[in-house]
């Protein structure tokens, strides 16, 4: 066991170990930063595997994006600050006993594949002049899909979150006429006239009673969260 | 090295993801022990590579791509998250029944009044951000939890 061993095997127990916090905090927030430890250490893993590029890839994306965006998470959805007791779900030791067999399987598997490999540690081979060199002859197809993808993805991110586009909401039947923009405050007291008949009234209205106009939705989010994701 | 340090640590890093994602029940918690899993393959990937002295360092572009793959799946799944949020005041994943089978329909918070619908009432809400603060204001929706008030 020699230096590099016991630098990654440290590296390995703070990574596992945040990891662990991560998953059973009851803090929603520290699991955030816990996270953030975890992935962290996996950077200074990839320092010692002499994957540069990718260690400094991990702590911008990982560190820099990643976390913030689920900490932005955990603030939109105004979760509890303090502890919160009811994070871990019921079938909390059948997951216990799941992921102890996932672990005792996949650890077997790779000390008795792997158990006498050792692999050659050579400074240089993961710097940013080499996979730029990768990326950009080898495997610039995969790379421009990938730029696709991300672009499909934020715009599918957009559509999630605003609240003004999207799917064709639910409309009452038989009541075709929309209200104009600024109508939607009156629009409630309308549901409730004795012509429509209560009980159908009732029925359809989760779907269209509440319909908002483009001008109704805007002010009413409290702290702006359609911008979140 | 001995290429079990890395295997390793990505094995057990991978089945804590695993338990994260069984044992949680905040949606959020549950993309975390995700990117958990990621992480552990991407060590896998690197590791490999390494150890196979790739002259095309496909283990290490793969990663990069699993890097950029995780960040547009964190990006959808928070949209995704905060839409259910918007629509049911909750992300307890063990609270949006909707569409189990042996129970009955709608949400054990989520103000289904509706009963079975909830899926359909889903997507036609989806759009909206209004509606559920409207009937809550109005006491016909559902109350949001006490720990989740502002």
């Amino acid at each position: 066991m020699n230096g590099k061993e016991i630098v990654f095997a440290l590296l390995g127990v703070v990574t596992v170990g945040a990891g662990f916090m991560v998953v059973t905090t009851r803090q929603l927030v520290h699991a955030a930063l816990w996270l953030v430890l975890s992935f962290g250490a996996l950077a200074g893993g990839y320092l010692v595997l002499t994957a540069e590029f990718v260690a400094w890839v991990q702590v911008l994306i990982y560190v820099g994006a990643v976390v913030v965006l689920l900490l932005f998470g955990i603030m939109l959805t105004r979760a509890p600050i303090g502890e919160s007791a009811d994070l871990d779900s019921g079938n909390r030791w059948v997951a216990a006993a799941v992921a102890a067999a996932t672990a005792a399987v996949l650890v077997t598997v790779m000390v008795m594949g792997f158990g006498d490999t050792r692999m050659p540690l050579r400074a240089g081979g993961g710097s940013a002049d080499e996979l730029g060199a990768g990326v950009f002859r080898t495997w610039v197809l995969p790379f421009e899909v990938l730029s696709v993808l991300l672009l499909a993805s934020l715009v599918g991110a957009i559509v999630l979150s605003r609240t003004d586009i999207g799917a064709a909401p639910q409309r009452r039947p038989g009541r075709s006429a929309r209200p104009g923009p600024g109508g939607g405050a009156a629009r409630p007291r309308r549901t409730v006239r004795p012509g429509s008949g209560a009980g159908a009234d009732a029925g359809t209205r989760p779907g269209g009673a509440a319909r908002p106009e483009d001008g109704a939705g805007a002010e009413t989010g409290p702290g702006g969260d359609e911008e979140g994701g | 090295m001995h290429l079990v340090y890395p295997t390793v640590v990505a094995a057990l890093l991978f089945s804590l993801g695993v338990y994260g994602v069984l044992a949680r029940r905040n949606a959020i918690l549950v993309l975390m022990s995700v990117e958990l899993m990621l992480n552990a393959v991407n060590l896998n990937l690197v590791a490999f590579d390494i150890r196979f002295r790739d002259r095309l360092h496909g283990g290490q572009v793969l990663t990069l791509f699993t890097i950029v793959i995780a960040a547009a799946e964190i990006g959808l799944g928070l949209a995704i998250v905060l839409l259910v949020y918007r629509n049911r005041r909750t992300i307890d994943v063990d609270r949006l029944r909707a569409l189990s089978e042996h129970e009955t329909g709608g949400d054990e918070t989520g103000g289904d009044e509706t009963g079975g619908t909830g899926a359909d009432g889903a997507i036609g809400r989806a759009t909206a951000a209004g509606p559920v603060r409207e009937t809550a204001a109005a006491g016909a929706g559902p109350e949001p939890r006490p720990e989740e008030a502002p």
